[in-house]
Formats: C-alpha cells, sequence, structure tokens
C-alpha cells in the first residue's frame, strides 16, 4: 500500500499542478491540460494510429534488428580477432563519434526519402553501441571458460553459439539498450527530415501550423512511446538475462 | 553505463608477436582513407554522391580559412560546454539531495525512470515555438538530455555510499554538509564521472541535431546549409569534423577522469571492472 502510494504519488501531484495551473492558461504555447488531452484523444484515432504512428514503429523495428544482426555479427568477428580488433579500432572509434543524426543528409543523397532511407538511418546509427559493446564483451569472456570449451573439442560455431555469445550477452544488451534510445531519435528526425507521414513528420506538421494542442499531444504520445518501448526492453532483457543477474545478487551476498 | 568502459584497455591488444596496436591502428586510418578516394575515383561509387577524400579535404581546408567556419564551431562548442555544464550541475545538486533523503528518494523513483526514456528531440517542435532558431532551443535540448544521464548516476553513487562510513562520521558528530563533503561525495565521485562523460558525448549529439534539424546557428547548420547547396564534399567534410570533435571529448573525457580519479580504487585497480 505504502509502496503504491509512492510510486504514484510525485506523477499524481505533477499531472494536477500541470491541470490546475494551465486550467485558466491564456498562453497560446502552453494550453490548459484539459485541451491537451481532448485533442489527445481527437487526433489519435485508430486512423491515425494506423497511418502515422505503425508506419514509424515498423522503420523502428526493421532499422533496430538490422543493426542488432550486423553489431553482433561484426562485433564477434572483431572481438575474437586481435589483429582485426588492432586496425579497425580507431575507425570504430570515429564513426561511433560522428552524431549519428548528421548521417540524415548523406543517407539522402543515397537512398533518396523513402522507407528505405529511414531504415538505414536507423540500423546505421543504431550499429555502433551494439557493435563496441559487443567487442567489448566477446573480449572480456573468461578465458578459463575458453580453454575448458576448448579442451572438451567444442569448436567453430558451438563455441560461438554456446559459449561467446552467452557469456558476452549482458554487455551485448547493455549495447542494444543504449541502441534503443539512438533509434527512436533517429526515426523521429528522419522523419522530421522528409517523410510523407510518420510520428516525426505529423509532429512537426502540427508545429508548424500552430496547432498547439495537437502538437503537445504529439509529444505527449512520443514519450509514452519511448517509455513503453524501454519497459518492453527491461522486461525482455530481465527473462533472457535471468541468469545472469541472479548470478549478480548470488555474489553480491556471498 | 558501460559505453565508454568500452576501448578501455585496447593498448594492451596486438602487442605480442607482430606489429603494435597503433602501427595496425594507422593502417586501418589509412585504408578507410584509401577506400574514400578510390571508391569515386573508379565510378564504384557516383562521386557526386560520395567525392574522393581529396576533394573533401580542399573543400574542408578552404573552409579552414573562412571565419565563418570557425564562428560555427564556435557556437556548437559554446552551446555543447553551457548546456553540459547547466546539466552537470544541476544533476549533481538534485542528485545529492534526492539521494540522500530516503523519502524523497522513494518518492520520485517512478517518476524519473518516466521521464528518463522520454526522446529528447520530442521536445524539438515547442523548442521551436519557445525560442525559435536561437541559440536557446540548442541549449534546452542539451540540457534536457544531459541532465537525465548525470541525475541517474549520482543517485547510483549516493546509493553506494558504506553504511559504516556513514555512520562512523555521524558518531563523530559530522554535520550533514561535512558527511556530503567528506564521506559521500568520494564514494559518488566515480559515479558522478561517468555521468559526465556520457552526458558529454550526449550533449554533443543533441548540440549537432539541434543545429541541423531547427536551424540554430552551428556547424550542423552548416551541414544542412552544405546539404541544401548541393556542396557534397563540404558536407562531409563538416560531418567528419563533427566526428573528430566527438573523438576529442571522448579522449578528452576519459583522460580527466583518469586524472582526478588517480586515487580511485577503479582506476588503480589491476582488474578493470
Amino acid at each position: 500500500m505504502k509502496r503504491v502510494a509512492y510510486v504514484l504519488g510525485l506523477p499524481v501531484v505533477l499531472f494536477a499542478a500541470w491541470y490546475l495551473l494551465s486550467a485558466g492558461s491564456e498562453s497560446f504555447y502552453a494550453p490548459p491540460l484539459s485541451k491537451i488531452l481532448e485533442s489527445f484523444g481527437k487526433t489519435w484515432t485508430l486512423d491515425r494510429f494506423t497511418a502515422d504512428v505503425v508506419p514509424s514503429l515498423l522503420r523502428l523495428t526493421a532499422g533496430y534488428a538490422v543493426a542488432a544482426v550486423l553489431g553482433v555479427a561484426a562485433g564477434v568477428i572483431i572481438g575474437l580477432n586481435r589483429w582485426v580488433r588492432a586496425t579497425i579500432e580507431p575507425v570504430l572509434e570515429f564513426f561511433r563519434a560522428v552524431p549519428p543524426p548528421v548521417l540524415v543528409p548523406v543517407i539522402i543523397l543515397f537512398a533518396g526519402i523513402g522507407d528505405g532511407m529511414k531504415v538505414i538511418v536507423i540500423a546505421f546509427g543504431c550499429v555502433w553501441p551494439v557493435l563496441l559493446n559487443t567487442v567489448e564483451g566477446v573480449r572480456a569472456v573468461d578465458s578459463i571458460q575458453i580453454d575448458t570449451a576448448r579442451a572438451y573439442g567444442i569448436t567453430g560455431p558451438a563455441r560461438i553459439g554456446r559459449v561467446i555469445l552467452p557469456a558476452a550477452s549482458p554487455q551485448i544488451a547493455a549495447g542494444l539498450r543504449q541502441a534503443l534510445s539512438i533509434a527512436i531519435i533517429l526515426m523521429v528526425i528522419s522523419e522530421m527530415f522528409a517523410a510523407s507521414n510518420g510520428l516525426g513528420f505529423t509532429i512537426v506538421q502540427f508545429q508548424r501550423s500552430f496547432a498547439i494542442p495537437e502538437m503537445w499531444s504529439g509529444i505527449i504520445l512520443l514519450g509514452l512511446l519511448g517509455f513503453v518501448l524501454s519497459l518492453l526492453f527491461r522486461l525482455a532483457e530481465g527473462r533472457a538475462l535471468r541468469w545472469y543477474h541472479g548470478l549478480r545478487e548470488a555474489q553480491r551476498r556471498s | 553505463m558501460s559505453t565508454a568502459t568500452a576501448t578501455a584497455g585496447t593498448a594492451r591488444a596486438g602487442r605480442r608477436r607482430g606489429l603494435p596496436a597503433p602501427v595496425l591502428g594507422l593502417a586501418g586510418l589509412l585504408a578507410l582513407v584509401a577506400v574514400l578516394e578510390v571508391l569515386p575515383r573508379t565510378g564504384v561509387v557516383d562521386p557526386r554522391f560520395l567525392p574522393p577524400f581529396g576533394d573533401m579535404m580542399a573543400a574542408l581546408a578552404a573552409e579552414l580559412g573562412s571565419g565563418e567556419f570557425w564562428t560555427a564551431l564556435g557556437a556548437t562548442v559554446r552551446g555543447w560546454a553551457i548546456g553540459l555544464a547547466i546539466a552537470v550541475v544541476a544533476g549533481v545538486v538534485l542528485g545529492i539531495v534526492i539521494g540522500s533523503v530516503p523519502l524523497l528518494r522513494a518518492a520520485t523513483s517512478s517518476t524519473i525512470e518516466f521521464l528518463r526514456p522520454i526522446p529528447s528531440v520530442a521536445l524539438i517542435p515547442l523548442a521551436v515555438l519557445l525560442f525559435g532558431t536561437s541559440p536557446e532551443s540548442t541549449l534546452l535540448l542539451v540540457v534536457y538530455a544531459s541532465f537525465w544521464q548525470v541525475l541517474v548516476q549520482v543517485l547510483y553513487g549516493v546509493a553506494d555510499v558504506d553504511p559504516i562510513a556513514d555512520e562512523t562520521a555521524r558518531s563523530f558528530r559530522f554535520g550533514p554538509w561535512a558527511r556530503v563533503r567528506h564521506v559521500l561525495w568520494p564514494t559518488a565521485l566515480p559515479y558522478v564521472f561517468t555521468g559526465v562523460r556520457l552526458a558529454a558525448s550526449v550533449a554533443l549529439v543533441l548540440a549537432v541535431t539541434a543545429e541541423l534539424v531547427i536551424g540554430a546557428p552551428g556547424l550542423g547548420k552548416s551541414i544542412a546549409v552544405a546539404q541544401t547547396s548541393g556542396a557534397v564534399p563540404l558536407m562531409y567534410a563538416l560531418i567528419a569534423v563533427t566526428g573528430l570533435l566527438g573523438v576529442g571529448i571522448n579522449l578528452a573525457a576519459r583522460i580527466f577522469e583518469r586524472r582526478s580519479l588517480a586515487w580511485h580504487q577503479s582506476v588503480r585497480g589491476e582488474v578493470p571492472a
């Protein structure tokens, strides 16, 4: 009971404060919350959802999936091979440091302004955290584990699939988590640049046409989306890495 | 939390036999340059889309001589630095206050967990409406994005304080301020640095993004202008500059952290965590 009060207390207070303080708001840019909520219901109907939110989410998923697969695959190769790693490290450091959104103009040159562009932008931006974390994870695999596997004759795909990837998975998950927030940012940015549908496009459209309550409702929706996606990720990670969190817990107690 | 632990200790790699790591790394960079030069020259990639490396450098050299470039660079760095400074101060102060009062901590955790994942780009339309294309729009986004990184790390740091050390300080009648200064701060410092390091790179991303999308003055705007005017080599050159800026910030943050935490276990210790 007390926990519920703690969890819900402040959000309820903040929400109420926003509601009451903005109730009589005459400001054009900060309309009353009641008006924003009203327009939220009116704006984000089912049609709107299938027309704008679903395409955005599909691009997000496609780009994220491509980045995850490429990042883990390349990360394992680079992580296992000391020569490749030493050669390619400075190049990777550079690419990771480039702010991903500046790649949008470049990718527009190559891929036009269609869905392909957005997927490539998301994939290109997300691949670096996954890749670098995978490299680190693979490097940090316990050498006794590797030697034991070798002694038992575990080689080739089995070695990668059963020894290296599981051992590196906590680190890979950290990379995937960072990539998720980059993916959302890039989804919105790429749609703000050039698009005919999507969440980012719609919100900018509202802003340009000075549909302020609708714009606020879009910002709230985007916030909810970010929250829900990170919640889903946490649940998935918690399930997949149950063994790891249990191990950590046990180590901490002993 | 683990981005920047990446690459720590890579210097050891490749030492046992053959070429040392720096030589290989240099070879890798040269190979990248060579690929960038050869692909467009041989027509594998359309040179209109990817100009040869030489052209990019020529465009960059011409740009380095112009005052415009330096003004843009200065604007980006200023937005980054001011935004980061505000976020760090606010994050550290709020983090210590919230973290050391159990009631506040319990009451705010759900709100923080909810606000943190909100993508900062969602605020772009709001920034445009409030500040237009002035530098304040950049600042708003930079502060929002980097604040959470610092705050969350400081909260972890405060939670990490050894209860025995804290109680010892209490029994020696340390006041609240002395406890913050001598017990809490040294414990939280490594976490603060992790937060600052993460925030520094996030702040750069957001500074450039805001300039690119909103059109506030800075490197991002220069990139957008180069794109719309079809100055492709210049656009690549400017993107490379933002990348170098990012590399520089990462390196500086790491060196600063090592220096300031030279006494700390995590830096001194043999086993990098």
